[in-house]
């Protein structure tokens, strides 16, 4: 039985030939992940002595992944389309009896499409970090822990089994972890990091849990053999390993209940923010939902919560994101709210699998941008994150501007920028659903993108325009090349990206083998002409106008002004702290109280019992034990005459 | 079973060995034990000529080359190992016996060679290791403890380096305790790897009088169980007219020897089985042949507990497995019942033992008579899978137990102190040096099974032809054992990284190159077995061409006759 590895049905949309890894660029597909593994482990067990040249080495290795994937790319797209899904086993982990753990990977569309977006966008990340941690004294041990990120994150995506997908995402849940409490010294840095680990154990236990129904019911880990069988499974089976999947995906990708720890990763440093809270981590859920689509497909009641659970999460995130005044935690709303979008178009099925893919590699580019961006306003503004003493950085920081102003452009949907054309493919694909449902979602989006334009606006308004309200000591300045240049390279993605995916139905067709992607209209002038993107072209005005006239026109408050109940509600995150703790801190402190004292009283009993009898016999035996040389040479008699009994009693 | 084709009538061997010709005795597949036993020599003769002050290095560059060496001659014979052919018999496959039938080299023993030479290596590296000059052994062994003249020759700086052909000696006997075909080589092996060892035992720096009074123990009960082996080894040759495994597998095979007239030899036969395995288990430390384990580990000089708990293991093992699965293969409905209940007690009374242990050396040495019982299981399964389960098993753990006990060395009670034996003055360790305690972490991990470390292929490979062999009950009690085994283990860690020290905490004194190899190499080496063990595992078990010969035909235990 072959437990993680079944090559004979194969995941990929039928009609599948499972094509064995033919040229050597595939067979070698392992080298994407150990390359970064390497320099994680060279800089870790390195020590002081590679502080002189770890971080170059830690940039060219991620960079070196990336040319690997980039030719993988080409190899792919010189195979006939039905053929690119293609299992690479790495190696046999163990062989015994009839029982073979191989373990392996899959490459094909979607997995290359996750390598290249992490392996890009993270070299791009790592070039800027090495500007960005310049005075930290502890910058290889940062460059060692971003390197393991990038490892465990490709063996996220590119597994091609279960058991070894969570592998990648405890992986990356340590990597983002180690890398939220990097200034451990700060205690809101280390209480946030423990937040974000709790929280993310509520998700991984689910996803546990769904890994061993399906093992238990198909027999096997592997995606193929899982996704190939749905059919012969119950529906109440795989709604339940579609929910705690779903569960999973909550946690890792900060959707609702599970969001909470997002807006507080915020504290590690901001280009963990860019890659690992923007760009990669919290996208892996999506992945997740997108790669075991048939488990929803057929499980429509798990498939809706999905939806429902991204138009939720997007509309919570993009009014918590209206009212945070630090920028990092605004852009984290705004990371949720993005990242609902993606969930909400996986929950719609085939018809929004591609434009949730899509959407999420622009997201990559234009949201890390973002990112830099007030990463390097906050390296020219000595680390203030509050955009109430922003203002007027455009003048002092050119080219942050620039880049910062064409994400922004591109996030709240400017036709014909990345964002609009992913974006309104998920706007058009919740309206196709059909139904009332499908109207619900996509006007749930609709407004989405009007509260988008509003908050992105207000962090455009604050931090670059109207009047200086710097702090005394402010100089700001233009940051180094090391990190303008990869905020250059995201802006141009977050412009021109989006088209080349999109226009003539590129990136959807590459996807569809690994995909069960329906062929739906999507072209240019049902774009501009249909009413729900005339609506959402109105709503992105209106939002930027309302932004201009609280935060363009009028002067910005420099503390926080007394607000509304929705407002205070907002920058209270919704009051999803107070919730979790109310309703899951307190009654599990209750809980735990209460389970001391029948720990005490009861349990205690009857384990005290057994652990209490193993110690009596352990120091009985003990007393067997005397140091004699005589009785120890009884015992040996004594014990020759049971083995003579019974070899001779039995005849 | 296989009709012996080639081999020569049981009556032929039986007779005077007294003949015209000499025996013919191929040297080439004798090599690397001619080769550690010349180095033996020469080092004797180096005791007697080389200067004093040069004396250590030669022997050290003697000792270590020679084992090289060894290991180079062993890898070469592997490579001339004739591949698996059809149409071949299936002995020649398996291997070639010589000196008139008395040494066996196959498959089995060649693998077991060459784990013993490399785990005898790396123990070398441990022994040669002084710290502000002071190595782990006695000045002046000769000397009385405590008394003034041990003091002077501690001032002297005065050192042992006939440790060295000691070590040589013992390890010539562990090279031929697996290879020997025949009880009487068998019996003479196993004299020449515990001498020295006794000796060995006796020799620690510190706390001398405990180290002697284990030298003498394990000498007294050492001396108790050849009694009984040997004494099974006159009843087996009453039953089967010969010492030699083949012969006494066709005997068995047949009904044995007519010594009683219309009766039958069998009851000569059972108490000699149960007589040998006392003299084998006792060697392997199975319950209740275990007592002497924990003293002795304690008391010797810790690189010498480390060979003792990796290659003599290895070697006490390889004999079993050829003496039970080959010499009593054909009797295993026999003695099959009785390996069951020493394995149950074995696993089951020393993990109890082992939860109320304090003294860390004596911690593993139950742990390592716990793995017995493991190991103990395959020989159970008496299958190929079991012999391949069974030699995988030990050459993880013996990798990971030196690598632990060179982390021992390490941990002092305090600066330029005795070795930190109580398990609570391990307590911080993880924080004043992540890098040993992550070491230790990982090698107690691989003790407890846990999945990516050699432990957990290992174990996994013994239950599992446990299983495929029938012996389930076997099994569960197994698991059972490694649940309550990895207990102590984690107790440990979690000791080492979670709780507060007592007063300044342990002291370490830093890892010189020798000793940090040597923890180097067992890291790597559990990871790798636990990572990547398919080419081990691949090379251990039977290779498909020879499933493909006649089924009939093929030698089902692995070894050649």
């Amino acid at each position: 039985m072959a437990v993680f590895a079944d090559t004979d049905v194969h995941l990929a949309a039928p009609p599948t030939a499972a094509t064995e890894a033919g040229g050597a660029i595939l067979t070698n597909s392992w080298l994407l992940i150990a390359l970064p593994l390497v320099g994680a482990a060279i800089l870790l067990l390195g020590g002081r002595r590679t502080d002189g040249w770890g971080h170059w080495l830690a940039v060219l290795l991620p960079l070196g992944s990336f040319a690997w994937a980039v030719l993988t790319l080409v190899e792919l797209l010189g195979m006939a389309p039905e053929d690119r899904g293609v299992p690479v086993t790495v190696y046999t982990w163990f062989a015994a009896g009839d029982l073979t753990a191989d373990v392996g990977l899959l490459i094909d569309p979607l997995s290359i499409t996750f390598a290249l977006l992490i392996t890009g966008v993270g070299s791009l990340i790592h070039i800027y970090s090495v500007g960005y941690m310049e005075h930290d004294p502890d910058r290889r041990r940062f460059f060692a822990y971003l390197n393991l990120f990038v490892a465990a994150m490709l063996v996220l995506v590119l597994a091609d089994n279960f058991v070894l997908l969570f592998l990648g995402w405890e992986g990356v849940g340590l990597a983002s972890y180690l890398l939220i409490g990097f200034w451990q010294h700060k205690p809101s840095a280390a209480v946030a990091a423990k937040k974000a680990f709790l929280i993310n154990r509520v998700g991984d236990l689910g996803l546990l849990i769904a890994i061993m129904i399906m093992f238990t019911t198909f027999g096997t880990v592997a995606f193929s053999g899982v996704l190939g069988a749905t059919g012969e499974v119950g529906q109440g089976v795989l709604t339940a390993v579609g929910l705690l999947i779903l569960l999973g995906a909550c946690g890792k990708s900060a959707q609702l209940p599970l969001q909470a720890w997002l807006l507080d990763a915020m504290e590690g440093p901001t280009p963990v923010s860019a890659l690992i809270h923007a760009a990669t981590m919290v996208t892996a859920g999506v992945y997740l939902i997108v790669r075991v689509g048939p488990i929803f497909e057929a499980a429509p009641a798990a498939q809706l919560t999905v939806a429902i659970v991204g138009a939720a999460t997007l509309l919570a995130g993009a009014v918590i994101g209206c009212a945070k005044d630090d920028i990092k935690k605004a852009l984290a709303g705004s990371t949720m709210s993005q990242i609902g979008y993606m969930t909400l178009a996986a929950g719609l099925g085939p018809i929004g699998y591609a434009a949730a893919i899509a959407h999420l590699v622009t997201h990559g580019f234009f949201k890390a941008g973002l990112f830099l961006g007030a990463g390097s306003v906050m390296h020219g503004m000595n680390d203030e994150v509050d955009m109430r003493r922003f203002g007027g950085l455009r003048r002092a920081m050119p080219t942050t501007f620039a880049t910062f102003g064409l994400g922004y452009l591109s996030i709240i949907g400017v036709p014909f920028l990345s964002g609009w054309w992913t974006k309104e493919g998920i706007i058009a694909a919740s309206f196709d659903y059909g139904g009332l449902t499908g109207q619900l979602l996509g006007t749930a989006a609709l407004l989405g993108a009007g509260l988008t334009a509003f908050y992105m606006s207000r962090i455009m308004f604050m931090t670059f325009f109207g009047e200086k309200r710097w702090a005394e000591d402010a100089h700001p300045h233009e940051s180094p090349a090391s990190m303008t240049i990869p905020m250059i390279v995201l802006a141009v993605g977050s412009v021109a990206l989006g088209a080349v995916l999109v226009f003539g139905y590129r990136f959807a067709e590459f996807l569809s083998p690994a995909i069960h992607h329906h062929e739906h209209e999507f072209d240019l002038a049902h774009m501009l002409t249909a009413p729900y993107s005339l609506a959402a072209v109105g709503v992105l005005v209106v939002g930027v106008v309302i932004a201009w006239l609280r935060y363009g026109r009028s002067a910005v408050a420099e503390t926080t002004p007394k607000g509304n109940f929705v407002t205070v509600a907002a920058r209270n995150e919704l009051y999803g702290n107070t919730i979790n703790e109310e309703l899951f801190m307190r009654p599990g402190q209750a809980l735990t109280r209460a389970m001391v004292v029948v720990e005490d009283r009861v349990v205690d009993g009857v384990v005290n019992g057994v652990g209490t009898g193993t110690r009596d016999s352990s120091l009985g035996l003990r007393g067997l034990q005397t140091g004699f040389a005589r009785t120890y040479a009884l015992t040996m008699l004594f014990g020759a005459a049971i083995v003579v009994a019974i070899l001779v009693v039995r005849f | 079973m296989i009709p012996l084709t080639d081999s020569v009538p049981a009556a032929a061997i039986a007779s005077p060995v007294i003949t015209e010709e000499p025996p013919s005795i191929d040297y080439a597949v004798l090599s690397p034990m001619l080769v550690v036993f010349a180095a033996g020599v020469v080092a004797v003769l180096i005791e007697a000529f080389a200067p004093a002050a040069r004396r250590h290095s030669i022997q050290l560059g003697l000792a270590l080359a020679s084992v090289l060496g060894a290991f180079v001659l062993t890898v070469l014979q592997v490579g001339a190992m004739p591949d698996a052919e059809a149409g071949m018999a299936p002995e020649e496959v398996a291997g070639v016996t010589t000196a008139m039938n008395s040494v066996a080299i196959d498959r089995p023993t060649l693998f077991l060679q060459g784990t013993i030479l490399v785990l005898s290596f790396i123990s070398l590296l441990l022994v040669a290791e002084r710290r502000s000059g002071e190595s782990a052994f006695a000045a002046q062994a000769a000397t009385v403890p405590g008394s003034e003249e041990e003091r002077s020759h501690v001032l002297a700086g005065s050192r042992h380096t006939e440790v060295y052909p000691l070590v040589l000696f013992a390890l010539l006997g562990m090279l031929l305790f697996p290879a020997a075909n025949d009880f009487l080589t068998m019996f003479v092996a196993l004299e020449v790897m515990s001498l020295p060892l006794y000796l060995l035992c006796g020799l620690a720096r510190r706390r001398r009088l405990f180290s002697q009074e284990a030298a003498v123990k394990y000498f007294l009960l050492g001396a108790f169980s050849s009694a009984f082996f040997l004494f099974g080894i006159a009843l087996v040759y009453g039953y089967a007219g010969s010492v030699n495994f083949a012969d006494i597998h066709e005997a068995i095979e047949t009904g044995g020897s007519t010594l009683f007239v219309g009766g039958t030899a069998t009851p000569l036969l059972l108490v000699g089985i149960a007589m040998i395995a006392v003299g084998l288990l006792f060697k392997v430390g199975a319950v209740p042949f275990h007592n002497w384990k924990p003293d002795v580990y304690q008391g010797a000089p810790t690189p010498i507990t480390a060979l003792m708990a990796s290659g003599v293991l290895v070697a006490a093992f390889g004999a079993m497995l050829r003496v039970f699965l080959m010499a009593f293969g054909a009797a295993v409905a026999d003695w099959r019942p009785m390996l069951w209940v020493v394995a149950i007690l074995t696993m089951v009374l020393a993990a109890v033992v082992a939860v109320t242990q304090r003294d860390i050396k004596r911690l593993l040495a139950y742990s390592s008579v716990v793995h017995a019982g493991f190991v103990l299981t395959a020989v159970v399964a008496a299958t190929p899978e079991g012999l391949a389960g069974a030699l995988f098993y030990l050459a993880a753990y013996g990798f990971t137990t030196i690598g632990a006990f060179a982390v021992i060395t390490l941990v002092r009670t305090h600066e330029n102190g005795p070795e930190a034996a109580d398990i609570s003055q391990w307590a911080g360790l993880g924080r004043t040096s992540p890098l040993l305690a992550g070491a230790l972490a990982l090698f107690l991990l691989a003790f407890a099974g846990i999945p990516l470390t050699s432990g957990f292929i290992g174990k996994f490979a013994v239950f599992q032809a446990a299983v495929a062999a029938g012996a389930t009950p076997l099994v569960v009690v197994g698991v059972l054992a490694s649940a309550v085994t990895a207990f102590f283990y984690v107790r440990i860690i979690v000791l080492m990284y979670f709780a507060e020290p007592e007063g300044a905490g342990p002291s370490v004194i830093r890892a010189g190159t020798l000793t940090g190899s040597v923890i180097g190499l067992g890291v790597a080496a559990t990871l790798l077995l636990g990572v990547y063990p398919t080419p081990v595992l691949d090379t251990l078990l039977p290779q498909p061409v020879e499933a493909a010969l006649e089924p009939g035909m093929a030698t089902e235990d692995g070894f050649t006759r």
